[in-house]
């Protein structure tokens, strides 16, 4: 194996490149490069490697990471403000905008520290703060192969949508110094805790909770926190009388298609690595994101005729959403079968669960996000399959029901009901402290005008 | 002079300038508006929630014409705008005191 370092090396293969004459050297050192992040991907029994950078690692994680902040700036911020009234679209992007910078500053002062290094069982530690001791060569064991500012960052785009994603449900009457105060008190108690628990190997990752990409960290985590805060914070006015139709359903639609490209980063990202499991994953999420899409589609024609555009995005975004938990631990047919599921379940928490039980989730953050990455995460309890998931640290791999193991279920139920209980209580208490200071809601006569022009003196003409 | 303002549904427009140029009716102002009449609307759902839309778009056409013009206008735009269906709009006819051009300053009929 060359001991030359990783940068040294890509040199010499592109100078084999432009001088052919050096090739047959260059080439074979190549060849032993590559060898390591082969053994890595393969699924028989391995020695662990030591941590290094691998380079096609860290360039597909840095395209996963542009890609899921695509998520968020513009996808969710189009998504979100074409399902929104005229008044209130671009108080709704300044939701997301704000979301972004504050979660993404704060995520360099502690939350990348506090939720991604140390060993505590319920929080990390402070070795990170303001990311100091990051070097260019350092590297988190919890990602061996790409560099550590790199993981840091892919997290960080992780807090950010999920973050901008609660706002869907109070959409149109929170007041914006509140949602930015939410914003800030959410991410450091709220979300920290829950990552490290599920991911930087807190007590549930420790009990191998099965969450490959953030069924219970960002989708349960913002659906409950968007019904709590939708509950306390109220229906908008008119809620069942009004017209709230939506402004403008195709940018709507163009947000859903860069959250359904951007998913491939999301959920091909989390494996971390640039291999098979990776491509598997972005496998069943684009199959369980159209199975969404049909399944939806299929209940609108039954129960109303004709099929949606709205209803087409929404299943395709269930479908997305609960195959987030599973991506990287099942089968491609498992994928359309999750997806036909989250289709129909989706369609029904929208349409009758959200209309008998009476709350006002604007944008169904709580009927898409909170129960698509609940079913998520539980059936991956019953699809996970042990050849796709193993790996140098776990050889034997994840097997679920369907291969006989009932216990992973059992685990998976408790890792929801953790996540459910800490963030309806977290975003509960939170909210109940910022209204001491600031109310939640903007004004009645505030709220009929509009929030682009109160809140931000600003106007689509 | 008279001023006619004319509720019509907006695909219509085109056939009723081409029907208003033919007898002779050389300009028209046209405004996007919203209204309702006996025509009550439609209902839309978008994910479980309906909403009825009570208020439907239309155009509003002003044309100002001498008078012994007014009576053919009123019959070539209601011809043109008619399909028969709810909702076909309506006409309505006002005096006018006085008209200028602005560029030449031309009056009244000279105006028109």
């Amino acid at each position: 194996m060359t001991t030359r370092s990783p940068s040294r090396h890509f040199t010499s293969v592109i100078r084999s490149i432009v001088f052919p004459r050096v090739t047959s050297r260059a080439i074979a050192a190549c060849a032993l490069i590559a060898l390591p992040s082969v053994a890595f991907a393969q699924t028989s029994a391995a020695t662990v490697e030591a941590p290094k950078i691998n380079l096609a690692d860290t360039a597909w994680m840095m395209m996963a990471t542009a890609l899921v902040l695509m998520m968020t700036l513009p996808g969710l911020g189009l998504f979100y403000a074409g399902m929104v009234r005229k008044k209130n679209v671009l108080a709704t992007m300044a939701q997301g905008i704000a979301a972004t910078v504050i979660v993404s500053l704060l995520w360099m002062v502690a939350g990348y520290s506090l939720s991604f290094t140390g060993s505590g069982a319920f929080l990390g530690g402070a070795s990170r703060m303001f990311l100091a001791g990051i070097t260019m060569d350092s590297i988190n064991p919890l990602a061996k192969t790409i560099p550590e500012s790199l993981f840091m960052l892919y997290q960080m785009t992780f807090a950010i949508i999920t973050v901008a994603l609660v706002a869907g449900a109070v959409a149109d009457r929170m007041r914006f110094t509140a949602f930015a105060l939410f914003s800030v008190g959410w991410l450091l108690v709220d979300y920290l805790p829950l990552a490290h628990w599920v991911w930087g190997n807190g007590f549930l990752m420790q009990m191998n909770l099965l969450d490959f990409a953030g069924g219970t960290v960002v989708h349960i985590n913002a659906g409950v926190a968007g019904l709590v805060a939708a509950l306390i914070i109220g229906p908008r006015k008119g809620y069942g009388s009004d017209n709230l139709a939506p402004f403008d359903l195709s940018l709507a639609v163009i947000g859903t298609g860069l959250l359904w490209v951007g998913w491939f980063g999301f959920n091909g990202g989390s494996a971390l690595t640039a291999g098979s499991r990776g491509v598997f994953a972005i496998v069943v999420t684009h199959l369980s994101a159209c199975a969404g899409a049909l399944a939806w589609s299929v209940m609108e024609w039954w129960k109303r005729g004709k099929p949606s555009v709205l209803g087409m995005i929404s299943g395709a975004v269930a479908g997305l959403g609960t195959i987030t938990p599973a991506s990287g631990f099942i089968l491609p047919w498992h994928g359309v079968v999750i997806g036909l599921i989250a289709g129909v379940t989706c369609f029904w928490a929208c349409t009758s669960l959200k209309l008998r039980l009476g709350y006002d989730d604007s944008l169904d953050v709580f009927g898409v996000h909170g129960v698509g990455g609940l079913l998520g995460t539980l059936l991956v309890g019953v699809f996970a399959t042990a050849a796709v998931s193993a790996n140098a640290e776990a050889p034997g791999g994840f097997s679920g029901l369907l291969e006989g193991n009932t216990h992973q279920v059992l685990v998976q139920i408790i890792g929801i009901a953790v996540t459910v209980g800490w963030a309806a209580l977290t975003t509960w208490v939170l909210l109940k402290l910022i209204s001491l200071f600031v109310p939640l809601r903007v004004n009645l006569q505030n709220e009929t005008e509009g929030l682009d022009i109160t809140q931000h003196g600003e106007a689509l003409q | 002079m008279k001023l006619i303002i004319a509720i019509i549904k907006p695909f219509k427009l085109e056939e009723v300038r081409d029907a208003l140029t033919a007898i002779g009716v050389n300009g028209m102002t046209v405004t996007e508006v919203k209204g309702y009449g006996r025509q009550k609307g439609h209902t839309e759902v978008y994910r479980g929630a309906e909403y009825v839309i009570t208020f439907l778009p239309k155009l509003r056409l002003e044309v100002v014409v001498a008078s012994d013009l007014a009576e053919k206008a009123v019959t070539a735009i209601s011809d043109a705008a008619k399909t028969g269906q709810i909702g076909d709009g309506k006409i309505f006819v006002q005096p006018v005191e006085r008209a200028l051009r602005i560029r030449t300053g031309e009056t009244d009929t000279d105006a028109l």
